[in-house]
């Protein structure tokens, strides 16, 4: 994961709530490898007719390049836990994305692939929309250590979860990162499985197969 | 040394099992350690990860697996991406160690319905699968919920997942379901009071009289489909009823150690005086056969409501609706019962009661939701009444829900269901989701059109109804 500072680029608007995860990646697509790519998929059946042909009614195919700041409306990334909805985003070129509230898992697989979920109160999403729709074109800038965000004249900043920010600016792998805790974590696990012997599945009975 | 939390100070039951499970913390996430991991086909992402990392399965003991997503209903619909994708979640689980239900393996079936009726889903555990229904287990009072493919990974090296701790929702009903309603019906009438944002960011904790009288498959449906509420799990505290259910299961405890869990699992009851961060109350009495009309669980409304007038014309178009028309009537095309919400044997108990005698006019597809539940359809008859109706009873998996099998419903089909997500385009492109409870599908199938279950089955002199 690369360490993030700052992000600038090009801002597009989703005026939709609820965007669900299904929305986002078509359960069709989700056989493929993460190294195949995702980002053709991306809004799949949002972009595209059944016949294959760019749909008119779809906001962001109006965009000449993919946009690098997605701004759109709450509960964005609702729905399905399906992890190839960030990979999506991510390859379709979003780095960052601005909404009111995100869909709960939506909202961590985000971050644990390095793709910045901003969370503004609606007001300020709707100053953001209207500087991008008064001047098409404007760039958004976000700068991570600060938490601060800027879009035209506009300059506000945002909370973000401590750790999240920390292994974001570090581009620190979280697994790296937990298995430091090693002799927490098996101290803890022997103490909790040996007094609680219950937790452990009754294994091998008549008929039942054990692991190889 | 991990600071430890007053145990003093009254607290609900997801608090004690989230404090039970804190191994650390750091900068206000928790690292908790988890007891049950369950995967399935979708797991390949993760142990992608793995291999390129170079790392095992940490508790291969606590992990199991089980092929559900891509498992065709019929033979005549499976393809290449279905085969691949159930042998590569046979292979990793071979190459890491893991007890896997495969193709063929008596204890295979949709990942929310198999583990519980092994016995592994139990009171006062952390629970993970990549699958957001993984809410579903809170019903045995675990601390279950929904990851991602690096979570999964994370978890499968591990043996671990960071919280940040979530607050806690306590949702009380009081009274008692009406004669026809269902535990589906309940838990979308409380998404259409709230939203499926209503309780995003939240633990539910479910109370109540009408909470307690509710059977174990039933308290599963309700935590299922509690994650259509935002939530990001839902549980329903032990009781008697959750003990009797477990006792003698394949891989629950026995002995000594089973007479030491029971002692630990009545413990975990909310204690008095437990203050809880949000809290909503509703009459089970007020719940009424629920249907959706649009594009999202929330978009619902009892059966004999009409399609709201401020609804988003989007929405509308989408669905082939307009404000004003009455729910009862919409004719479908097709109708489904199966599903992680709907597929256990009493759902199909039901359905059939209103099924038994009469014959589909549409399409119906019933896929049980495991091979248990399909052996023990085929016993007591209730499979028999689905052939015998003229719906195809279909192999265990999950079907129409996700529609990742094979299995579609074709543009611009209208589709009764009993899965728990209508979103556009799921169950195929173009798709027209109607979410409803199996004896509702069933009616529907009879007629041909959503109707009022209640009247259907009056008119037939069904078993189906208490």
């Amino acid at each position: 994961m690369k360490p993030i500072q700052t992000i600038n680029g090009p801002a597009a608007i989703l005026d939709r709530a609820n965007v669900d995860t299904d929305q986002i990646i078509p359960a069709r697509f989700m056989s493929r490898a993460r190294a195949e790519g995702y980002g053709s998929q991306c809004f799949y059946d949002l972009r595209f007719n059944q016949d294959g042909k760019p749909r008119s009614d779809w906001q962001l195919n109006t965009l000449t390049e993919g946009p690098v700041v997605l701004v759109t409306d709450e509960n964005f990334g609702c729905g399905s836990s399906r992890e190839a909805a960030v990979y999506a985003l991510m390859d379709f070129g979003i780095e960052v994305l601005i909404a009111p509230s995100f869909g709960d898992i939506f909202r961590t697989n985000a971050g644990k692939n390095g793709l910045l979920p901003i969370v503004l109160p609606k007001h300020s999403v709707q100053e953001i929309k209207d500087i991008l729709r008064s001047a098409p074109g404007t760039e958004i800038s976000v700068d991570l250590p600060s938490q601060r965000l800027c879009a035209g004249e506009m300059d506000t900043t945002f909370e973000i979860d401590t750790r999240l920010k920390y292994r974001l600016e570090c581009g620190l792998d979280e697994l790296s990162a937990t298995l430091q805790q090693e002799n927490r974590i098996a101290a803890f696990e022997e103490e909790h499985l040996v007094s609680s012997t219950w937790r452990i599945p009754t294994k091998n009975k008549e008929g039942q197969k054990g692991p190889p | 040394m991990s600071e430890k939390v007053d145990v003093t100070e009254p607290r609900g039951t997801v608090a004690k099992i989230r404090e039970a499970h804190r191994i650390l913390s750091q900068d206000g996430s928790d690292l908790l350690y988890i007891d049950r991991h369950f995967l399935h086909e979708g797991s390949h992402h993760a142990f992608d990860r793995l291999r390129e990392a170079g790392r095992s399965v940490r508790q291969p003991k606590l992990t199991f697996g089980v092929a559900d997503h891509y498992v065709p209903t019929s033979p005549d619909r499976a393809t290449e991406v279905t085969a691949k994708m159930i042998k590569r979640l046979d292979r990793n689980a071979r190459d890491f160690g893991i007890d896997s239900f495969g193709i063929g393996d008596p204890r295979r079936g949709i990942v929310h319905v198999a583990m519980p009726e092994q016995g592994l889903s139990l009171p006062g555990t952390t629970i993970v699968c990549g699958d957001s229904h993984t809410a579903t287990h809170g019903a045995f009072g675990a601390f279950a919920f929904g990851i991602g493919a690096s979570e999964v990974a994370h978890v499968l090296a591990t043996q671990t997942l960071w919280q940040t701790p979530t607050p806690i929702m306590r949702i009380n009903v009081t009274g008692q379901l009406p004669a026809g309603t269902t535990a589906k019906d309940l838990a979308m009438t409380i998404i259409w009071r709230i939203g499926t944002d209503g309780a995003t960011g939240h633990a539910v904790e479910y109370d109540g009289g009408a909470i307690t009288a509710l059977s174990m498959e039933e308290r599963m449906t309700l935590c299922n489909m509690t994650i259509e509420m935002g939530a990001r799990s839902g549980l329903i505290p032990p009781d008697d009823t959750t003990i009797d259910w477990l006792k003698g299961r394949p891989m629950a405890p026995q002995g000594a150690a089973w007479d030491t869990a029971v002692t630990e699992w009545r413990a975990l009851r909310p204690d008095p005086g437990a203050v809880y961060d949000r809290e909503l109350t509703l009459d089970a009495g007020e719940v009424a056969p629920m249907v959706t009309w649009g594009t999202s669980p929330e978009q619902v409304a009892p059966v004999n409501a009409t399609v709201p007038a401020g609804a988003d014309p989007d929405e509308l178009s989408y669905m082939g609706l307009t404000p004003g028309v009455p729910l009862t009537g919409i004719p479908i095309d097709r109708a489904f019962i199966g599903s992680c919400t709907n597929g256990r044997l009493s759902d199909l108990r039901a359905a059939a009661g209103i099924l038994e005698g009469r014959h589909v006019a549409v399409p119906l597809l019933v896929s049980p939701g495991s091979e248990d539940v399909a052996q023990q359809a085929e016993a007591e008859g209730i499979a028999d009444i689905f052939r015998a109706a003229g719906a195809e009873w279909g192999a265990s998996g999950c079907s129409l829900c996700v529609s990742m099998n094979g299995d579609l419903v074709a543009p611009g089909e209208r589709c009764a269901s009993t899965s728990n997500r209508n979103f556009r385009g799921r169950q195929g492109p173009g798709a027209r989701t109607h979410l409803m409870s199996p004896q509702m599908v069933a009616a529907a199938s009879i007629t041909g059109q959503i109707n009022d279950v209640r009247i259907i089955a009056q008119q037939t002199n069904a078993k189906g109804m208490s």
